[in-house]
């Protein structure tokens, strides 16, 4: 039985080019309503995994599931799912309303109704002056942005996303993410959304599939996977991290007891699959503070700090040489510590984490 | 005297502009002896005189023309009447020459799209194995196309022998013989810039059409002919325009029934019936109607590309 919530269940699919393997076995679902993000670097197998539900590929092993109905046998033109493509597509004998009205008119709705559609999603994209130009006539966002109009225009039941903001400048793309966001919510249909931007992936998702090398690393909501990222690749491709080696005592119901370089013993939460022996602790450099040399959990020795605006990060190196990061808020009121200083660092409670390796 | 010359940037367009009629003369040249010469020729000779036994007399005279179109001419005392002759060759020929066209394009498309969709090292090996025919003469390949399809010819041979038929298909001497010579003659010339044509194509068009639900006859007919559509035209102009004035073809294939406009202007300039200013006068003609369909294409083309 289909479970009416879940809009795409992807069942250990593995794709396989000729000996390479782009995907290892992957299972995931995306809900109905959800903004389900794929995050991951670049040839993680990000597209190969979107053209497999477009159906522009065949899968070597699994199964896809669209609203519960396997959808191997379907031909792309048969399946209810549109693609804003990496790389627009846009025809381009075609004017942009033509475009637009495309997938419509293949449905089978009458031309005034694909019109009026077409004026309804160009306005959505802000391109209601555009309408009658030539993809030609028009710069790389707002090809973008006709593309993404084109694909919501025949009112697909999942919306694909590859990298669709990847051309647009920065002010542009912070606008387009709030709105690519709040059409989500209006029309209340799942999107597929492929990005390597992490900040991209935080900001609109409402959960996260980390992949990498073709395997997906781990799911969850963008705050589960910033702060309770389960092992070093996915902590160390979230925003800015330090990755300290550890001498694990215990792990027990979530929680580790390690031993710091320098001999301090810590409580943290652990990911569930970690284990006594070495391992490696995440400690976000926001999470850290400065202290006098012999009240921190960690001394360090300060190699230079680096002046950022808002903030500066102090580099130190520990006693084994490690490096670690911290940032401080420029507070004005703050003491910053002098190039070669001995320091101590104190870690927030529960700033720690121990990740599986 | 004065040392440097105040005007520096005029002096050196001055000598960029004799550089420039240097390198472009060449080709002026080149364009003056073997198009504009023999052209104007033409036009020139299709208003002399007749000589007899060939050549002409310079006398001006529209002789050629009034024998082209009118039956009783135009400077005779009874009205003037059309002469239907000439005017059925052109309208046979454009006939044939357009079906052999259409033919190239059945079939060269789809040889085109398949060579263009290979593998880029085997496209090279395709595209010259289309192109080894062409090493052989063309009076050659025709006439062995005469050999091929006649009566007694090796194709009815094995229909026969197989029982697909029981009567020889009587191939030779029929329009469709003509039309088959030139197809045979001028297939790359529509093979050729189709392929180009699809080799740039960009096949997430395709990928994008079938997203929005188009099937494969569908994509083919909103997304990929409009998109390839210069290499046909280019195409069907390059199978058209020699068609048009072919000669061995109809000659060789064809016999009698079919005489083209071709043979027509091939005839007025061989021995002594030949008729030099007449034979001129077709061939401006022909030209002429060449030149204003192409003509009136460009401005199509242009028009819709603003
Ligand atoms: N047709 C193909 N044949 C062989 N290998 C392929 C093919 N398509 C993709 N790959 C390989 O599969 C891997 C995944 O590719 P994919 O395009 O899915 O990466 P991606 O995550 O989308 O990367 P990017 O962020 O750069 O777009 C890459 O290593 C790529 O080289
Ligand atoms: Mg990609």
């Amino acid at each position: 039985m289909a479970d009416a919530g879940t809009a795409i269940s992807i069942d250990r699919v593995v794709k396989r080019y000729g000996s390479f393997t782009a995907l290892h076995g992957i299972t995931l679902e995306v809900g109905a309503d959800e903004f389900f993000t794929l995050l991951g670097p670049s040839g993680c197998g990000k597209t190969t995994l979107l053209r497999a539900i477009a159906g522009f590929d065949d899968v070597t092993e699994g199964e896809i599931r669209l609203y519960g109905q396997n959808i191997a046998n379907l031909p792309p033109h048969k399946r209810p799912v549109n693609t804003v493509f990496q790389h627009y597509a846009l025809f381009p004998h075609m004017t942009v309303t033509e475009n637009i009205m495309f997938g419509a008119l293949r449905l089978g709705w009458s031309r005034s109704d694909a019109e009026a559609r077409a004026r309804e999603v160009l306005s959505l994209v802000r391109l209601d002056s555009f309408a009658d130009r030539k993809p030609g006539q028009l710069s790389g966002g707002q090809q973008q942005r006709v593309a993404l109009a084109r694909a919501l225009a025949p009112r697909p039941k999942v919306l694909l996303l590859d990298e669709p903001l990847s051309a647009l400048d920065l002010k542009l793309r912070q606008a387009v993410r709030a709105e690519l966001k709040s059409l989500q919510r209006e029309t209340g249909i799942a999107f597929v959304f492929v990005t390597h931007d992490q900040e991209e992936a935080l900001t609109m998702s409402d959960r996260i599939a980390v992949m990498s090398a073709g395997r997906v690393q781990q799911v969850g909501t963008p705050r589960e996977i910033y702060e309770a990222p389960t092992n070093r690749f996915v902590a160390d491709f979230i925003g800015e991290t330090n990755l300290i080696e550890v001498e694990v005592k215990r792990v027990s119901d979530g929680r580790a007891e390690v031993v710091l370089p320098g001999g301090h013993i810590t409580q943290c939460a652990a990911a569930s699959q970690s284990h006594a022996g070495t391992g490696h602790i995440s400690l976000r450099p926001e999470r850290l503070t400065l202290c006098p040399a012999e009240a921190g959990d960690l001394g360090a020795r300060v190699e230079s700090l680096i002046y950022l605006g808002t903030d500066i990060q102090v580099w130190a190196r520990l006693p084994d040489n490690e490096r670690l990061i911290l940032r401080v808020q420029n507070a004005g009121s703050i003491a910053l510590p002098a190039v070669g200083q001995e320091i101590g660092i104190k870690i927030e409670a529960d700033a720690a984490r121990l990740l599986v390796d | 005297m004065a040392a440097a010359a105040p005007g520096g940037a005029s002096t050196s367009s001055r000598i960029y502009r004799g550089n420039v009629l240097r390198l472009i003369g060449p080709s002026w040249v080149i364009i003056g002896i073997f198009l504009l010469i023999p052209v104007i020729l033409t036009v020139v000779y299709s208003f002399l005189t007749k000589e007899f036994r060939g050549g002409v007399q310079w006398t001006p005279t529209l002789a050629a023309y009034d024998q082209f179109f009118f039956d009783r001419g135009l400077f005779g005392d009874e009205p003037p009447r059309i002469e239907w002759t000439y005017l059925g060759i052109f309208w046979r020929s454009v006939w044939q020459a357009a079906s052999a066209t259409l033919l190239c394009l059945v079939i060269g498309f789809p040889t085109a799209w398949f060579i263009a969709t290979r593998d880029p090292r085997q496209r090279a090996t395709w595209l010259f194995m289309i192109t080894i025919p062409y090493w052989v003469n063309l009076l050659i390949r025709t006439v062995s196309m005469k050999f091929l399809i006649r009566d007694e010819g090796p194709l009815n041979s094995l229909l026969m022998w197989t029982g697909i038929t029981d009567a020889p298909l009587g191939l030779i001497n029929t329009n469709f013989a003509v039309q088959l010579g030139l197809f045979y003659s001028y297939l790359p010339f529509m093979v050729l810039p189709i392929y180009a044509a699809v080799e740039r194509y960009d096949f997430s068009l395709s990928e994008a059409a079938a997203d929005l639900y188009s099937g494969m006859w569908t994509t083919l007919r909103l997304v990929i002919l409009p998109t390839v559509r210069p290499g046909i035209i280019a195409g069907c102009i390059l199978v058209f325009i020699p068609s048009l004035g072919a000669f061995l073809a109809p000659d060789l294939l064809g016999g009698a029934k079919t005489f083209m406009i071709g043979s027509l202007i091939e005839e007025q300039f061989k021995g002594a019936a030949g008729n030099w200013p007449f034979g001129s006068a077709v061939a401006t003609i022909l030209m002429t109607i060449i030149m204003a369909v192409l003509l009136v294409y460009a401005r199509a083309q242009g028009k819709e590309s603003k």
